[in-house]
């Protein structure tokens, strides 16, 4: 066990973290995600304000769709990055544990009289889902059949009684959902889950925060405190795609400011030989310049590398370039590659 | 907690054998489970000559990197080459195929410093 955002967090299970990344990729992962946090924004003027507040282009969403967000500052710093649900009447907003009581404290201080900001966190627990066999199992206990659900898409639909509301999304770059509910149903759904699954023959294991690591890295999607953070703007983090640059939004005016300028450095990936890299470690040129830092490394089980993620000056950014990371005091030879190194199997 | 008695340790959960003149070392199963799956390990070259407590390589698990630790002083006289391809062998099999280095001694006495499999189980079983 480990501390994590104020949790105490399985790193691994006695299945073990590669172990468990492997099964999350061949069948189905059960990850207990209830650190995160959930804010529901409502009432009269929710829309404009959910608009204003977040980056993502959330006004063209449809109920029951579900997008991927930034929160920023007004100097387009990352807050936080947040998956958002459109419900009937009211936005659904997921955050991060580490950052769930100042994201409230954000969205109450710019909310206008008549928005209701609430924080679900405690009554609300989460569950994902994951793998390639996740929407087969979740078809098998669920009263509606998931598989149904396009990808980016939510619905409620109960599980022996058990109401849930369950994105078609995650953060493996598997197939799959995250489920909210009661958290007095936590014990009881997620045993339920590891049974039915067993019973029918599906591989369906805990996966803890080791392996919940690996698979979002390797596919390629950021943790935030890493690849994004209060001192890192979209930009240079290859976020453009989750700013709605065609409306108003906090942050905004900073965001076109670094594109206009260009930004000073850029996130990339590495593939590393003999080592393994982690967050922290210094990145050299061929030459031995200091040209940037890892944010994240790790060993990736899927794809068999050593692999970072790090900011670089913005001349050493082009896949193929070779670099040299300084690990335990050693210079390894890298290579800067393209990102994602495991492409989500739904965008296959 | 899996000991191979024929081994002496380090408190910091290295082992050492004879192997004829050599000795050949590597970690303590309870050191490869505390760490967890590992992922990497680094060894130093052949030939090279080591201090006893000198750093030999790292071994890297899933989370985090670990120093390695010379049980005795000696020269390097082979290193395990089949983890660089299979790290995980340290996990399945660290007294047998999972070894990492063998070196020729340079002060045999050092042998009779290191704990014996009683000694160390219990030194290990404290954590």
């Amino acid at each position: 066990m480990a501390p994590f955002a104020g949790y105490d967090m399985p790193i691994s299970y006695p299945t073990g973290a590669v172990e468990e990344h492997n099964i999350t990729r061949r069948s189905v992962g059960l990850f207990d995600i209830d650190h995160m946090g959930q804010v529901e924004v409502s009432g009269p003027g929710a829309d404009d304000f959910v608009s204003r507040t977040v980056s993502a282009k959330v006004l063209d969403m449809q109920d029951w769709d579900a997008r991927y967000s930034l929160l920023l500052d007004e100097k387009g710093l990352v807050l936080d990055d947040l998956f958002i649900y459109r419900l009937p009447g009211k936005w659904w907003i997921v955050v991060n544990a580490s950052n769930r009581e100042a994201d409230y404290a954000w969205f109450k201080k710019l909310a206008p009289a008549g928005v209701k900001v609430v924080d679900k966190s405690e009554e609300t627990y989460m569950i994902a889902v994951q793998g390639p066999r996740a929407i087969e199992l979740m078809d098998l206990v669920s009263d509606r059949k998931v598989s149904d659900f396009p990808r980016f898409t939510s619905g409620e639909l109960k599980i022996e009684g058990i109401p849930v509301l369950f994105g078609r999304t995650g953060y493996t770059g598997e197939d799959g959902g995250e489920l909210f509910f009661p958290a007095d149903s936590a014990e009881r759904l997620w045993k339920l889950l590891i049974e039915r699954g067993e019973k029918a023959g599906i591989e369906t294991k805990a996966i803890g925060l080791a392996a919940r690591d690996s698979l979002r890295f390797e596919a390629g999607m950021p943790l935030h405190g890493h690849e994004i953070s209060p001192s890192i703007n979209p930009i240079e983090a290859g976020f453009k795609w989750a700013c709605g640059l065609e409306k108003d939004f906090t942050g905004k005016a900073a965001v076109e400011a670094v594109m206009a300028a260009g930004p000073s450095r850029k996130l990339v990936g590495i593939e590393v030989t003999g080592g393994v890299p982690r967050e922290g470690y210094e990145l050299l040129s061929e030459t031995g310049e200091k040209i940037g830092a890892c944010v994240a490394g790790m060993f990736c089980p899927t794809v068999k590398k050593y692999a970072a993620n790090a900011f670089v000056l913005p001349a050493y950014a082009k896949a193929g370039t070779k670099v040299q990371v300084l690990i335990h005091g050693k210079a390894k030879e890298a290579v800067v590659v393209k990102r994602p190194l495991y492409v989500p199997a739904y965008r296959r | 907690m899996n000991i191979d008695k024929n081994a002496r340790y380090r408190t910091s959960h290295e082992y050492a054998r004879k192997d004829g003149a050599d000795i050949v070392a590597g970690i303590s199963d309870h050191a490869q489970g505390a760490l967890g799956d590992i992922v990497f390990v680094e060894l130093p070259e052949v030939g090279k000559t080591l201090k006893q407590g000198e750093a030999f390589g790292v071994v890297e698990s899933v989370k985090a990197a670990s120093d390695l630790y010379m049980p005795m002083s000696g020269k390097i006289v082979a290193v395990n080459e089949d983890l660089a391809g299979d790290p995980a062998l340290v996990n399945k099999d660290c007294y047998g195929k999972g070894w990492m280095i063998k070196f020729s001694p340079a002060n045999p006495s050092e042998w009779d410093g290191l704990l014996d499999a009683a000694a160390y189980e219990k030194e290990a079983g404290k954590e």
